[in-house]
C-alpha cells in the first residue's frame, strides 16, 4: 500500500501491539492505541465482545448494522451489508483485495476493524460508479482487458483511482508503486498499467479542452 | 489425462468442403475434407470476418470492473449458514479420538461433520496393509478431517478450534530426496495409486513401488544405446525444480443447498460437470437432482475440479443443519490443498555434428506429496523428434498436500530442463541456439515463430556468454513450448432467437477468468451478423447443455464448434420459418456484413428485427453437440518466448527486462483475451522461476509459508516490458478451427527461456528454479549452497 491507513485502531496494530520487538513498532503502536481510546471514547462504555448496533457510513449512504466488535470491515461489508465487490482473498494484508476508501484514503478492509469507521466515509466498489455508468478508471480497465478471473479488480480499480486522485500525471512508475500490494494471479497488470495511463491522458485532454472553451465564452 | 480425443468417423451423411489450411505468412492454401451436413459452411480465413479474430472487449468487463459479479464467495442465500474446515496438525498418524462437543455447544453452531474418507490423494492398492479405523490415517499437516457450519464465519473459525483431535503420531518425511533412502519413513504402507482429475495430472497406476518410490513409467522409442553409439556429441545436464503452489484469489469453495427436492451446489470450479458427476457419485443421487452454478470464478489454474473434500463437507453440513452451507477454504489451507509438483531431472541428448538429434534420454524424479503425477516427460518426447527416446518419470510420496494438474502439467519443469539442455548441445555444436532449432524442429507454426523473434526483437545483437564486464550481467535467451489438442465431446450449446431479435446463448461451460463467455459471443454474433455485445451468454449452470472440464486448453477447441452449429442451426430455422413472409425461399437468405440478404439480389437487405419479427412463434431454438475432428492428424500448438534480462551478480538479483513471444492456438477468435491469457502465462513462469517456492519444515512436518506474504508471488514492480504476436494457424479440424492457449501461454517456456538467458548473461547455467537471490549467488560461486 502506498498509502498508510489513517485511522486508529487497525487489526496490524492491533497484532503489533500484541508482540512488539522494535522500539519504533512500539510507539506506532501506543499512538494507534490512544487514536483507538479516542475512537471509541463516543461509545460511552467498554464495547464487545457481544454484537452492537453501529452506523457506517457507506457510498454517500447510512447503514445500520449490528456486528461484533472484532469483525473486519470486510467481513462486515460483505456478510453483514452484501457489499460483495470488495473481495477477501489473504485476509493478512498481504494482497490489497480488499482496498477500499477511507476519507479517500485507501486502505485494507481486512486489516480495518469495522467499528473503527464509525464517522468515516467508505467508499467501496460499488459506490465508485454511478449506477449502470462505470467510473473512467473501471471503463478504462474493460477497454484494455485489465482483468481476467476478476477477482483482483475492484482492489485494483480502487487502488489506481485513488492514485489519480493525488496524482492526476502519474508515470509508468507511480502507477507501479500504487499497485506494487496488489497481487493478481492472472498476470493482468501491464494491461492495468495501460488502463491508469490512458484515464490520466484522457484527462488531461479534457482538461485542455474545458480550458479551451472558457476561453472562448470568455 | 481424462481428455478423450474426438477422432471417430463422422456416420451421418457427408460432403466434401474446403477450409482455409495453413499460416497466412507461408500463404494460404486450401484443404479438402469430409464433414457431416450437420456441419456450417466452413470460415474463411480471419481476415474475411466480421467479428471472428477482431479486438473484443471482455463480455463481463463492466460486471468485474463494478464489482457487480458474484462469485462462488460472494454468494449469500437466505439462511445461508458459514463453515470452517478443521484440518490435520500433524504431518503423519493415527486419529485416536475427535472429540467434537464442545464445537457443538458453542451457540450459533448449527452442525459438524467429521470426514470418513480423503478424497484427491493417493489410496492404498491394498488397503487390508493398514488397520481399519474409523477415520483416515493422517498423510499429512492439512489434511482434512472435519467442518463446522455456524451462522457467522466467525463462529464457525471459533468452533473449529474447539474441535479436539487426539493423535497418535507416527514417523513423517517431508524432503523429495530423503523420502527415496531406503530407511526413510513410508508414507504409504504398500503400492497406491492416485487418480488423475477432469484436468489433467495424475501419475500412473500399477506401476511398481518401492518404500516411498512409485514408478517408473517409462516410455521407449527406438534404441536409446544405438542412439548415443551414433551421437558424436553428447550432452549431460542434471536439473531441480520446486514446488509451486496455485494461488487463484479466490479459494476452493462451495455453497451447498441440499433440498430433498434438488441439490444445489454454488462452486468455484473449473468444471460444472465434474462436480455435478463427483456430487451424484459421492451423494448416490441422480445427476438430474444436481445442478451446479459457476456464474464468476476467481481462478483456477488446474486445481478446480470435482467435488473436492470441502464440497463434501458442505454437502454434508447442509444435509444436517438443513441451510444452505458456504465453506471457502481459508489462504492457508488453498495453499496446502494441491500444488504442482517438483522435479529432480537427469538428462542426457545425443547429436550428430550436423545437429541431427540421435537420442534422449530422461530420469526424473518428483514428489506430488500423497498424490501422483510428478512426471516432466512432454516436452522431451514431443518437443523435438528423435528416432531414439527413453524417459523413466518416478513419483516419490512424501508427507505433504497431494499435486494435482497446474497450467501444463509436466511441461514446465520438463521444459526448463530440457530446453536448458538443447541451448548446451547447441553450444557444444557451435550452432545459434534458433538456427539449431531450425535444424531440429520441422513444425510450421514454430519455423514462423522464430523467423518473428529474428526479425522483431534483439537477437541478432547477442553475444557470446558472459560478454558483460560489470556486476550487472545482460543475456538473452529463448526457449519453445508444445501442447496438444485435446477436445471433449461433452461439449453442447442451445442458441435462442426471439421475435424482438434478442439472441442468447446456452452452456454449462465455464468462464475461469480466460474470456469464454466472451469467446461464445463473438462466435454467434459472426453467425447473425450482429455485434457481440448484442448476444446474451448464459453459462455456467448445468440447467443448461453439458459443457467441457476445462484443463489442458480443451474449452476453446472443444465448445466453439458446438456454439457456432448450435447458432448455424438456429439461423437455418429462422430462414425457413420467415422466408415465405419475406416473399422468397429459405436458401436464398443469407448473413453479410451484419444483414440479412437475399442471395441472388444482395440489394434485398434487412436488419436482423426486420426478419425476426416475422417469426410464426415468440422464439426459435437450436441445441448443437461438439461433432468428431475433421480428420485424424496429430496436432500440437505452441510457441516461442525471447527474454531479456539482467543479472545483478552482486545481490543475486534477476530482472526479466523483456520477454517476446510468438504463440499459435489454430483461429484466434477473441485475440484480445488470448493476448491477456500469454500475459498471464508469461508472468505466472515469471514468477515460477523467480520467487515461488512451497518451504516444508523438516522437523515439524508442515507447510512454512502458506499465506501471500512469504509465499511470494509476481508482483507489478516485477512486470517487464512484453511483446506478443499471434501466429494464426488454420488446421481444418473443425467448424471454427480454434483452440484453447491457457497451457501454451509462456508458463511452459519461461523458466527456460530465463535461464537459457541467465547463461548467456553470466556464462553460467542455472540448473535450480526458483532463482532467488540465495539460489543464484550459490550457483555464482558466491556463497554455500542454501537449502530452503
Amino acid at each position: 500500500m502506498a498509502d498508510a491507513p489513517k485511522i486508529g485502531f487497525s487489526r496490524r496494530g492491533f497484532l503489533k501491539g500484541a508482540g512488539v520487538t522494535a522500539a519504533t513498532t512500539a510507539i506506532e503502536s501506543a499512538n494507534a492505541l490512544v487514536r483507538e481510546a479516542k475512537d471509541v471514547a463516543h461509545f460511552d462504555r467498554a464495547v464487545g465482545p457481544d454484537a452492537l448496533p453501529v452506523k457506517l457510513h457507506i457510498n454517500g449512504r447510512e447503514h445500520s448494522v449490528t456486528i461484533e466488535p472484532r469483525y473486519t470491515l470486510a467481513e462486515t461489508l460483505r456478510d453483514n451489508l452484501g457489499l460483495t465487490g470488495t473481495k477477501v482473498v489473504c485476509d493478512r494484508g498481504s494482497c490489497s483485495a480488499c482496498t477500499v476508501w477511507i476519507d479517500e484514503t485507501p486502505v485494507l478492509a481486512c486489516m480495518t476493524l469495522a467499528i473503527d469507521t464509525v464517522g468515516r466515509q467508505i467508499t467501496t466498489i460499488e459506490g465508485l460508479s454511478q449506477g449502470d455508468t462505470m467510473h473512467q478508471v473501471q471503463a478504462a480497465f474493460v477497454k484494455h482487458d485489465a482483468m481476467q478471473c476478476g477477482f483482483c479488480t475492484p482492489g485494483m480499480v480502487m487502488s489506481c483511482a485513488a492514485l489519480l486522485e493525488r496524482n492526476p500525471n502519474p508515470n509508468l512508475d507511480d502507477v507501479k508503486h500504487a499497485i506494487s500490494g496488489n497481487l493478481c494471479r492472472c498476470g493482468t497488470y501491464p494491461k492495468v498499467f495501460a488502463a491508469t495511463l490512458d484515464v490520466a491522458q484522457q484527462r488531461k485532454q479534457s482538461a485542455g479542452l474545458m480550458t479551451l472553451s472558457a476561453g472562448w465564452e470568455a | 489425462m481424462a481428455l478423450e480425443s474426438a477422432q471417430t468417423t463422422p456416420v451421418s451423411p457427408t460432403r466434401t468442403d474446403k477450409f482455409v489450411w495453413g499460416i497466412p505468412q507461408n500463404g494460404l492454401q486450401q484443404k479438402e475434407r469430409e464433414v457431416s451436413t450437420e456441419e456450417p459452411p466452413p470460415l474463411p480465413a480471419n481476415a474475411e470476418l466480421t467479428y471472428i479474430g477482431k479486438a473484443t472487449e471482455r463480455y463481463d468487463g463492466p460486471a468485474k470492473a463494478m464489482g457487480t459479479g458474484k462469485y462462488t464467495a460472494d454468494v449469500n442465500l437466505p439462511g445461508m449458514l458459514y463453515a470452517r474446515m478443521v484440518d490435520a496438525t500433524i504431518p503423519h498418524g493415527r486419529i485416536v479420538s475427535i472429540d467434537t462437543t464442545a464445537a457443538e455447544k458453542l451457540p450459533g453452531v448449527r452442525a459438524v461433520h467429521v470426514i470418513e474418507h480423503v478424497y484427491g490423494v493417493a489410496e492404498l492398492r491394498d488397503p487390508k496393509l493398514e488397520t481399519p479405523s474409523r477415520y483416515p490415517v493422517i498423510r499429512y499437516a492439512g489434511q482434512p478431517i472435519a467442518g463446522v457450519a455456524a451462522v457467522s464465519q466467525q463462529i464457525a473459525n471459533d468452533a473449529a478450534k474447539l474441535v479436539n483431535v487426539q493423535y497418535d503420531t507416527m514417523p513423517f518425511v517431508v524432503d523429495r530426496s530423503e523420502a527415496r533412502a531406503d530407511d526413510a519413513p513410508v508414507v504409504f504402507p504398500g503400492p497406491a495409486d492416485a487418480a488423475g482429475s477432469a484436468g489433467g495430472g495424475g501419475g500412473p497406476a500399477g506401476v511398481p513401488q518401492k518404500g516411498n518410490v512409485h514408478g517408473p513409467e517409462r516410455k521407449t522409442i527406438g534404441d536409446i544405446e544405438k542412439g548415443f553409439a551414433e551421437a558424436d556429441v553428447i550432452v549431460e545436464g542434471e536439473y531441480f525444480t520446486q514446488v509451486q503452489t496455485h494461488s487463484a484469489l479466490e479459494t476452493h469453495g462451495f455453497v451447498v443447498d441440499w433440498k430433498p427436492e434438488e441439490m444445489t451446489v454454488y462452486a468455484s470450479t473449473q468444471g460444472t460437470a465434474s462436480v455435478r458427476s463427483e456430487f451424484a457419485d459421492v451423494f448416490k443421487l441422480p445427476k438430474s437432482k444436481v445442478r451446479v452454478i459457476t456464474e464468476y470464478m476467481g481462478g483456477g489454474f488446474g486445481a478446480k475440479f470435482g467435488a473436492g473434500n470441502e464440497g463434501v463437507v458442505a454437502a454434508y453440513l447442509s444435509q444436517k443443519a438443513n441451510a444452505p452451507v458456504k465453506l471457502m477454504l481459508d489462504r492457508r489451507q488453498e495453499h496446502i490443498v494441491c500444488n504442482r509438483p517438483d522435479s529432480h531431472q537427469k538428462l542426457k541428448i545425443g547429436a550428430k555434428h550436423d545437429g541431427t538429434l540421435t537420442a534422449i534420454q530422461l530420469t526424473s524424479y518428483g514428489t506430488a506429496g500423497v498424490g501422483t503425477g510428478a512426471g516432466t516427460a512432454g516436452p522431451a518426447t514431443n518437443l523435438y523428434k528423435c528416432p531414439n527416446l527413453l524417459t523413466e518419470e518416478y513419483d516419490v510420496f512424501i508427507n505433504a498436500g497431494p499435486g494435482a494438474a497446474f497450467r501444463a502439467p509436466g511441461h514446465p519443469p520438463g521444459c526448463f530442463a530440457f530446453e536448458q539442455t538443447i541451448d548446451d548441445l547447441a553450444l557444444k555444436l557451435s550452432m545459434d541456439p534458433l538456427d539449431f532449432r531450425e535444424k531440429i524442429d520441422e513444425n510450421p507454426a514454430r519455423k514462423v515463430e522464430r523467423q518473428v523473434i529474428r526479425d522483431r526483437t534483439n537477437w541478432r545483437n547477442r553475444k557470446p556468454a558472459g560478454s558483460d564486464t560489470g556486476p550487472i550481467k545482460r543475456g538473452m535467451g529463448i526457449a519453445q513450448s508444445v501442447w496438444y489438442r485435446f477436445v471433449s465431446m461433452n461439449s453442447s450449446c442451445e442458441v435462442r432467437v426471439s421475435r424482438d431479435g434478442s439472441v442468447e446463448l446456452m452452456s454449462a461451460v465455464q468462464d475461469l477468468g480466460t474470456g469464454t463467455k466472451t469467446m461464445l459471443a463473438v462466435v454467434v454474433a459472426e453467425e447473425f451478423g450482429i455485434p457481440p455485445s448484442s448476444v446474451v451468454v448464459r453459462i455456467g449452470d448445468t440447467r443448461f447443455p453439458i459443457g467441457p472440464d476445462s484443463g489442458g486448453s480443451v474449452t476453446t477447441g472443444s465448445i466453439s464448434p458446438a456454439a457456432r452449429n448450435a447458432a448455424y442451426q438456429a439461423k437455418l430455422k429462422l430462414f425457413a420459418a420467415v422466408a415465405s413472409k419475406l416473399g422468397t425461399t429459405p436458401d436464398n437468405l443469407a448473413v453479410q456484413n451484419g444483414r440479412v440478404i437475399f442471395k441472388n439480389d444482395p440489394s434485398r437487405s434487412f436488419t436482423l428485427k426486420q426478419v425476426t419479427a416475422k417469426l410464426p412463434t415468440d422464439e426459435i431454438s437450436a441445441q448443437a453437440t461438439r461433432l468428431p475432428e475433421y480428420s485424424k492428424e496429430r496436432i500440437t500448438y505452441g510457441g516461442v518466448d525471447y527474454v531479456e534480462l539482467a543479472v545483478d551478480t552482486e545481490t543475486g538479483r534477476v530482472h526479466v527486462e523483456k520477454v517476446f513471444g510468438a504463440h499459435d492456438c489454430g483461429r484466434p477468435i477473441n485475440p484480445t483475451g488470448v493476448i491477456s491469457q500469454i500475459n498471464g502465462g508469461m508472468l505466472q513462469g515469471i514468477s515460477y522461476a523467480l520467487f515461488e517456492q512451497r518451504i516444508m519444515d523438516r522437523n515439524a512436518g508442515y507447510m512454512l509459508n502458506a499465506n501471500l506474504e512469504n509465499y511470494k508471488i509476481l508482483g507489478a514492480r516485477e512486470v517487464p516490458e512484453i511483446e506478443i504476436v499471434l501466429i494464426e494457424n488454420y488446421i481444418a479440424q473443425s467448424s471454427t478451427d480454434a483452440a484453447g492457449i491457457g497451457e501454451s501461454a509462456g508458463i511452459i517456456t519461461l523458466a527456460a527461456a530465463i535461464g537459457n538467458a541467465f547463461y548467456n548473461a553470466t556464462g553460467v547455467r542455472m540448473r535450480k528454479i526458483p532463482m532467488t537471490p540465495a539460489n543464484v549467488l550459490s550457483a555464482l560461486g558466491k556463497v554455500q549452497e542454501v537449502q530452503a
